[in-house]
């Protein structure tokens, strides 16, 4: 303790060196936790899935539809509670760049599974009334400053032709984990254009979302409801929602792995930078440490002053971090929120993150100070400082 | 008649330079009374430096033996050499060698922060040995703010601050001007006369070794009788 004073004279000590050392190490942990919280939010919707719900596909693959028949078979598979389809529109709103989720469903029983959509008893009505008629997550209402009897125009690219929808309802998340950033339309209002335009294509569904009495029976349920379609035109794969959600993820597991390889990157910069002031700083005290030497001071305080003073600047640095991490990711949440709906700071990447940078302090320390252990102190007093 | 402080018996110092041996001091034996006031002199590589940092404990002989108030150093290991050091030797540098982030009260209290002395009595200590030197007005000062003579002093304050058994000075005025080397011969001199401290003193002016009681002249590792 009594050698605190003089650690943190020395950080100190050449003020310009310290301040853009501990700059560099704030950064980079700050770029460490934004990549890590795009990571956590990727997985996001996986983790928030509700354990009793399924997904019934098409067993080839997502992009080919199921028929809307299906839907009163798999309502009387024993175990399941209640059925409700949907389907991926996709569209463009002004151009690419304007992305949002785009999803036609059966308003009655959508958000009657979906209890984590918040939706005003008048907006339902509406919503459930008119052909026409969209509903919109609180987000996505405030970064387009839609409102209530707003139009929105879609082209559509999948279902071709110009559509447009009227905004009946703005829900909101129950929890702040929920995406608010959908647009929920009639999927009979598609249904009713394609059986003008396109009738080869009606009556059919993108996804079944099945929600079963006992999350403990949804393995059975599943192979039950498969069985059913078995050997037909459209064989089907139910599986959990977390499944379905993490089968979207793996679509993106490279990029992911890029993002987890480039978050270490980033700590072996913050390495880096911090080692070679620390190298430069031991290198100057050579003569110091000698003197101190000299005056009795052991080999155990001069390795002492060494790390005390390269963690100070690693924690100096990861808090300064961790505190322009949080206005940082608010800015990413508002700029993304159409891609990534939920970019929340995990307290345990803000724990790595402090981890990382105190491991740092450390590793740094280790090379100025073994030079500072072996040198003799005739040697380090003939070190011109 | 009383033991010598410093015995140094047969003593030789060696350095090595990549493949190559120097050899820096050859059987050297030395005595130095208690309350002596001892110059080395000699040319530059004659070794005096380096029987000095022996005397010290910051260096080690490759033979022979140097005891000091009873104590063979050449026998500790690192650990209890530096407690030693901090118990027995005041060092004074010719470069001062003062910390530049701490104050003159600091630099002084540095060696007293090694003992189990309280903050209060720290600092009676540290304000004792500032009075000593005359900078007891100067102890907020940082040696930037300090001249070079100041400095110097301040750096005795430091060496005498735990009342050492001996103080060793390595070419102590070599970096002063006439009027500041004055002062501060005449301080180690006080330091001496009037505290009885054992001083061994490494210089090259002639004028610097007269203030000691005795002057040893070391060539080519050897040393003479004055």
């Amino acid at each position: 303790m009594k050698i605190l004073k003089l650690i943190i004279k020395n950080v100190f000590r050449h003020k310009l060196r310290t301040f853009l050392t501990i700059l560099g190490v704030a950064i980079a942990v700050m770029a460490f936790g934004l990549l890590r919280t795009l990571i956590t939010s990727w997985y996001a919707g996986a983790n928030a899935a509700a354990p009793d719900r399924l997904v019934t596909r098409n067993s080839v693959s997502f992009i080919f539809p199921l028929p809307l028949s299906y839907r009163d078979q798999i309502a009387r598979v024993p175990g399941v509670k209640s059925v409700t389809y949907e389907n991926w529109f996709g569209g463009v709103y002004i151009d690419q760049n304007h992305f949002f989720a785009r999803i036609a469903c059966d308003p009655k029983t959508m958000l009657a599974m979906y209890p984590e959509y918040v939706l005003p008893p008048d907006q339902l009505a509406a919503f459930e009334k008119e052909r026409d008629a969209c509903i919109i997550g609180q987000k996505l209402a405030d970064e387009y400053h839609f409102k209530i009897g707003d139009i929105i125009p879609i082209t559509g690219d999948i279902f071709p032709g110009q559509w447009q929808f009227v905004v009946r309802g703005i829900y909101h998340g129950k929890t702040p984990s929920t995406e608010e950033t959908t647009m929920f339309f009639q999927w009979d209002y598609l249904n009713e254009q394609l059986l003008k335009t396109s009738p080869t294509r009606a009556n059919q569904v993108g996804w079944y979302a099945v929600q079963v009495n006992d999350s403990k029976d949804a393995a059975r349920v599943s192979d039950a409801i498969d069985a059913l379609f078995a050997n037909s035109s459209a064989e089907t794969k139910t599986e959990t929602e977390k499944a379905f959600q993490a089968g979207f993820i793996s679509m993106s597991s490279a990029i992911i792995t890029s993002l987890q390889v480039i978050s270490y990157v980033i700590i072996g910069i913050i390495f880096l930078v911090l080692a070679n002031t620390m190298i430069m700083t031991a290198r100057e005290r050579i003569r110091e440490y000698a003197v101190l030497k000299t005056l009795g001071f052991t080999t155990k305080h001069i390795v002492g002053l060494i790390f005390g003073e390269s963690l100070s600047i690693a924690i100096l640095g990861g808090i300064l971090g961790i505190l322009i991490t949080f206005p940082m990711a608010a800015f990413f949440a508002i700029g993304m929120q159409s891609f990534i709906p939920m970019f929340i700071v995990e307290p345990e990447t803000l724990l790595l993150a402090g981890t990382f940078a105190i491991a740092v302090g450390i590793i740094s320390a280790i090379f100025p100070a073994n030079r500072a252990m072996s040198m003799q102190i005739v040697d380090g007093l003939r070190q011109v400082g | 008649m009383a033991e010598p402080i410093v015995q140094v018996r047969n003593v030789t110092k060696i350095y090595k330079r990549d493949t190559m041996d120097i050899p820096v001091l050859q059987n050297i034996s030395l005595d130095v009374p208690e309350g002596e006031f001892l110059a080395l002199m000699g040319p530059s590589g004659s070794g005096k430096t380096t029987l000095l940092n022996l005397v010290a404990g910051i260096d080690r002989p490759n033979n022979g033996s140097i005891t000091i108030a009873g104590s063979d150093i050449s026998k500790l290991n690192e650990s209890d050499l530096a407690k030693w050091r901090a118990r027995h030797v005041g060092f004074v540098f010719q470069f001062y060698n003062l910390i530049p982030v701490l104050t003159a009260y600091e630099n002084v209290e540095l060696p007293l922060l090694l003992t189990h002395l309280s903050k209060a009595e720290r600092k009676q200590h540290v304000e004792a040995a500032l009075s000593v030197v005359g900078l007891a007005d100067r102890m907020k000062h940082y040696p930037k703010q300090l001249s070079g003579g100041q400095e110097q002093r301040v750096a005795i304050a430091r060496a005498i601050v735990t009342d050492p058994t001996i103080i060793v000075a390595d070419e102590p005025t070599g970096d002063l001007d006439r009027k500041s080397a004055e002062d501060v011969l005449a301080l180690m001199e006080q330091l001496n006369q009037e505290f009885k401290k054992t001083i061994v003193m490494v210089t090259h002016d002639p004028q610097a070794a007269e203030k000691a009681h005795k002057t040893r002249h070391l060539d080519k590792g050897e040393l003479s009788q004055n």
